[in-house]
């Protein structure tokens, strides 16, 4: 049998579908670290990214710095924390969230950079606070370039998410590891094939979200 | 053209030209002249080690050897030997054996032996078995080992809620969990796969007591340095893992076969963890003068 057949094979089977190895379990596990990574990256990357975008302030500094964290290799570093912190969820979202950080601190920045100065000129003549600039200025009508980099991330961290099997972690990497492990290559392929899907469903979903908003930015323009 | 055109032409044509540079494939090779014997290893530093063992001992016996080191895993290395790409190399009984024949049950070190003669496609060969072995073997820290009262594998079925780390491959191999609970009677294991081959994530895990016992290979270094206790196996659950060089059988003279059967007759899982530790240390004595040394030593060369 050819591996593809085995692996049609591998998803017809009751097993893969059920209990904790099943694909809806490792999937529920797999979107748990993907949303918890890109939530702690938000955290530190949104407020950031809005100070760097309205002030223009630490702009080198992140683009810099983002440069050089975009260039570390996940696996290796996730390794390295696991080395210092243990097994456990600590080290690999830690890893991830160093990977979805600058894509959305650059989105961020970009988003609010994006803005025509003049409008924003404009909102500040007609009397607004620097914060109400951002909140009801830069962030909406920059919002689907933050959204790209909320989406860029997102994408990165749900595929990058499998190397967390590699120190114990479930989610859909665990069919990777495993199958390569036990030359089980049916179940590898298949599990890449379910990564691949969710990636694919999670873009296009945030690509909806962008097209969304960038509506309602030509109305605010219009 | 402008300037940029002009570097980026460049570039590239260097880079084209270091690619064809670097374009030999290891595993491709040409077949070597009938009287050379030609010397691989897998991809990691213990196999490199052996085999540089091997090839220094036929050298200086006047055998010509060639060498083609760190070629991967058996679905790399096993067809280039078939192909007589690379006519010797280490390996390890059981795990060769399941490799040829994946239903083996045998795990003693007589019956892999027996099972291996027949298992092995009719080119190839292993000549005597050393004593030495790397093989998967199940630690605990000294303090579980002495809190619990357990110091074989099958104390391990008292232990409630026994919490293990091991390579992935573990949870489904007949040595693994499948193994513990057929063979030993150790049921509900909490299971957790570090895919580092027993390495420093699997050692952490264990003297964090995250896990209570961990898988690592009987020759590393940190088994000794952590004073782990390793687990004794009275029912043979892990397959006997011995060094035997594989060979195929038109290279296997009885000049070659003489000085591999002295080798092998001399290298002990001692030597191994002496030599690993020795590779892997502050050191990192490189396998070539390893492997020198060792011959010395015994008296080989």
């Amino acid at each position: 049998m050819s591996v593809v057949s085995e692996t049609v094979d591998w998803f017809s089977r009751a097993a893969t579908w059920s209990g904790q190895d099943g694909i809806p379990n490792r999937l529920l596990e797999h979107l748990g670290y993907t949303a918890l990574t890109v939530g702690v990256a938000a955290v530190v990357a949104v407020p950031l990214g809005l100070y760097i975008g309205h002030t223009g302030r630490l702009r080198g500094l992140a683009v810099a710095f983002t440069g050089a964290i975009r260039a570390l290799p996940t696996l290796g570093l996730l390794t390295w924390f696991a080395l210092i912190v243990g097994i456990g969820l600590t080290a690999p979202i830690t890893a991830l969230v160093l990977l979805a950080v600058p894509p959305l601190l650059a989105g961020v920045y970009s988003g609010v950079e994006s803005v025509d100065r003049r409008t924003v000129d404009a909102a500040r003549a007609q009397g607004m606070t620097e914060l109400q600039i951002l909140a009801r200025v830069e962030v909406p009508l920059g919002l689907p370039i933050i959204l790209g980099g909320l989406r860029s991330a997102t994408l990165q961290v749900v595929a990058t998410a499998t190397v967390g099997a590699y120190i114990g972690l479930g989610g859909l990497g665990r069919y990777i590891i495993d199958g390569k492990a036990s030359s089980d290559y049916p179940q590898m392929l298949g599990g890449s094939l379910v990564v691949v899907v969710v990636a694919l469903l999670i873009d296009g979903a945030w690509a909806l979200a962008q097209s969304l908003t960038s509506g309602r930015r030509t109305r605010v323009l219009a | 053209m402008s300037l940029k055109k002009i570097g980026a032409l460049a570039a590239v044509a260097t880079l084209g030209l270091g690619l064809a540079a670097c374009g030999g494939d290891p595993t491709e090779g040409d077949a070597a002249a009938s009287d050379t014997i030609v010397v691989g290893s897998a991809d990691f530093p213990e196999n490199e080690i052996i085999a540089q063992i091997y090839a220094q001992a036929l050298e200086a016996k006047g055998v010509k050897v060639d060498t083609k080191l760190r070629i991967g895993a058996r679905e790399a290395y096993i067809p280039a030997l078939e192909k007589g790409e690379i006519d010797l190399l280490p390996e390890y009984s059981g795990n060769l054996l399941s490799y040829f024949d994946k239903k083996a049950t045998a795990t003693s070190e007589d019956q892999i032996e027996d099972a291996l003669d027949d298992a092995l496609p009719s080119k190839l060969e292993v000549l005597d078995a050393a004593p030495a072995e790397d093989k998967d073997s199940l630690n605990v820290t000294k303090k579980f080992s002495e809190e619990e009262g357990v110091t074989s594998i099958a104390d391990l079925a008292k232990v409630k809620g026994l919490k293990l780390a091991a390579n992935p491959e573990f949870k489904t191999r007949s040595y693994g969990i499948p193994g513990l609970e057929k063979v030993y009677g150790i049921k509900d294991v909490d299971f957790t796969a570090i895919s580092d081959g027993g390495g420093p994530n699997t050692l952490k895990a264990l003297l964090d007591g995250k896990v209570d016992v961990a898988d690592i290979y009987s020759t590393t270094p940190s088994i000794k340095e952590n004073d782990l206790v390793t687990l004794e196996d009275p029912k043979n659950l892990i397959a006997a893992q011995n060094v035997v060089p594989l060979i195929n059988k038109s290279k296997a003279s009885d000049k070659v076969e003489e000085v591999l059967d002295a080798v092998s007759k001399e290298l002990t899982t001692e030597d191994l963890l002496d030599l690993n530790a020795k590779n892997q240390g502050a050191d990192k004595v490189a396998p070539e003068t390893l492997a020198k040394e060792w011959l010395k030593e015994k008296g080989l060369v």
